[in-house]
């Protein structure tokens, strides 16, 4: 049943894949400018725009460029970066993973912290603790995160000088070991868990309070079990359900945030990358990212559907 | 008109006014619905009633005073060509908050139309119509509006339209969930037995009915779209110079954070959270108000 319930999950994400490729094509293809223009630069002429576009084969009708673009695609072929001179997936491929350790390790200390932080509020609601912890998210929560991000280059960097401002490993030395990039990594990271891990709380902390009324807690407390277990046990599990969906969600925001974040700390990941391509019109670039980022979000919210099947005893598979 | 027979709710209902009113009032006696009102007027007369009081011009160079910290002639210092950052900061709420508001309506139109047609006509309309919104809502919105920015380099007018068109996904579902709720109760069954009109059924008896979440959602959405606007401007695209904004103040103060610019980096960044908080605190006050009623 639950392997029917995935396959059916995984045929269900396969319009939304095909989807997002017709809309980003569609998205770059329609503009001025165009462009064999912006990779010939201020010096062009129409013989070279007129050359170019032959070459990369912009001078054929749309719908033809998206069927050559989708079939190179799934073969794993996305073109040639206009600005780098390398594959598209080359390029994506260098940056994608600091982008991943980015995410994924603040996906991860996010998730501890708003389970420990939201738990013990939740349990704790109306208390002193739980007025001063959502005081203090319902700031990080309102706080722009590029702001949050010069605060914390300003204080741990400049004044401080605890860790380095930005890129990824000492440039100067010759083998940096792990360690600078652990300091390189650690900023970032905070920014971005500083900002996500406000509004899990936040989550957290009202799906524990729904828990602890219920009557599988008043059960499990009439039996005599420790208020510990009635806590870790009994009611964060089902308040845990919540949270799986919502990192489903906020996988997109996710990849919006380490965006901004690789730009402040010049972190190379494909944030960053965007950033720069957007600038340099670097077309297959864009539009390889963007693909990437959809399917990594198709592929998150896959993983929590499944993760909530499996987890959550009351689910219907239909 | 024979419509119009068809909504007796309006004159047969004396205590909505007055509803309304409590709702209000209470709404008032949240603290943090009085916080966030009380933030947002103060932002609001900072950057629109504060420039008619201070008079100074918030693009003047001085070229004997660079980067100079607060003093009694600069009250918030100097930025790199030294023009008085506080004229800046506070002409800087403007276009972010004219934007914000503006957007968020457009949003809201968008959204709300959507999801009262998809939630009304149901069937395969409807799955058609929540499929598209599931696609755009897994691609990160900044993304696709960091390339629209940097390919059409829009005007602030334009840039409303843009922001819109990619943040009016959560509304309409939102909407289309709730709508899909009230078209079964019996006044909306009532109202189609007397042959009204799709239009007059949408308009008159879903919408009102929808109002409040909708109201919480466009918190929401004005938080959401000056944050964009001024995350977009310190991203170096955005709102066209020379008028400045919070988030281009920023991207600039990033310069000279080696020099400890401090005034520079404080003030915008302050504000941009007295907005957020404000929204915030109104949306959760907003939010009590409408739950208690329920």
């Amino acid at each position: 049943m639950v392997f029917r319930f995935i396959v059916r999950r995984i045929l269900e994400a396969i319009p939304s894949f095909i989807g997002i490729c017709i809309l980003t094509f569609l998205l770059l293809h329609l503009v001025p400018g165009g462009p064999a223009q912006a990779a010939i630069g201020p010096h062009y002429s129409a013989a070279k725009v007129a050359a170019l576009n032959r070459a990369l084969g912009l001078n054929k009708p749309l719908y033809t460029q998206f069927w050559i673009w989708f079939t190179h695609l799934l073969e794993g072929n996305m073109g040639t970066s206009y600005v780098y001179n390398q594959p598209v997936l080359k390029v994506i491929g260098n940056a994608l993973p600091h982008t991943l350790e980015l995410v994924v390790v603040a996906i991860i200390v996010s998730h501890i912290l708003a389970v420990i932080i939201g738990t013990i509020q939740g349990y704790y609601r109306n208390t002193w603790f739980d007025h001063a912890v959502t005081t203090i998210s319902f700031f990080f929560w309102s706080m722009p995160l590029f702001w949050l991000g010069i605060l914390m280059v300003m204080l741990f960097s400049v004044d401080l000088g605890w860790f380095p401002s930005g890129g990824i490993s000492s440039p100067t030395a010759v083998n940096p070991g792990l360690g600078s990039y652990v300091a390189h990594t650690a900023l970032p990271v905070a920014t971005l868990v500083l900002s996500t891990v406000a509004t899990w709380m936040r989550y957290m902390r009202s799906s524990m309070v729904d828990s602890m009324v219920q009557d599988y807690v008043r059960t499990a407390r009439a039996k005599g079990v420790s208020e510990l277990r009635v806590v870790f046990k009994h009611a964060l599990r089902n308040s845990l359900l919540p949270l799986i969906t919502l990192l489903g969600l906020s996988i997109p925001a996710l990849f919006a945030g380490a965006l901004v974040i690789e730009e402040i700390f010049n972190y190379p990941g494909m944030g960053l990358l965007f950033w720069t391509s957007a600038f340099a019109r670097d077309y297959p670039v864009l539009l390889g990212i963007t693909v990437v980022v959809g399917v990594l979000t198709i592929l998150g919210n896959l993983l929590a559907d499944i993760l909530y099947s499996l987890v959550d005893p009351r689910i219907q598979y239909r | 008109m024979a419509m119009d027979l068809l909504t007796p709710a309006d004159g047969l209902e004396p205590s909505a006014p007055s509803e309304r009113s409590r709702a209000f009032k209470r709404f008032w006696r949240h603290p943090m619905g009085k916080i966030g009102v009380i933030g947002l007027l103060f932002i609001i007369l900072f950057s629109f009633v504060g420039p008619l009081i201070y008079r100074v011009s918030p693009d003047a160079t001085n070229l004997l005073y660079l980067l100079t910290p607060p003093s009694v002639k600069f009250p918030l210092g100097t930025d790199e060509l030294g023009r008085n950052y506080l004229a800046r900061v506070m002409v800087g709420g403007q276009l972010s908050l004219i934007v914000g508001f503006a957007s968020a309506f457009a949003t809201m139109l968008i959204g709300i139309a959507y999801g009262l047609i998809s939630g009304y006509a149901g069937g395969y309309v409807d799955v058609v119509m929540m499929r598209i919104v599931d696609i755009m809502l897994t691609i990160p919105g900044l993304f696709i509006l960091l390339l629209l920015d940097a390919m059409f380099s829009p005007s602030a007018f334009v840039l409303v339209f843009i922001i819109a068109f990619t943040s009016w996904f959560g509304v309409s579902r939102l909407v289309r969930s709730e709508v899909l709720s009230i078209k079964q109760r019996d006044y909306v069954e009532a109202a189609r037995a007397f042959g009204a009109s799709s239009w007059h059924i949408m308009t008159r008896e879903l919408l009102p009915n929808v109002m409040g979440t909708v109201m919480v959602a466009s918190t929401f959405q004005v938080a959401g779209a000056i944050i964009t606007i001024a995350t977009l401007s310190f991203l170096g695209l955005g709102l066209p110079p020379p008028t400045p904004n919070w988030g281009e103040l920023l991207n600039a103060s990033m310069s000279y954070m080696y020099q400890d610019a401090w005034w520079m980096i404080y003030p915008p960044g302050i504000c941009l959270l007295i907005t957020m908080l404000s929204f915030n605190f109104i949306s959760e006050a907003l939010q009590g108000v409408l739950d208690s009623r329920r």
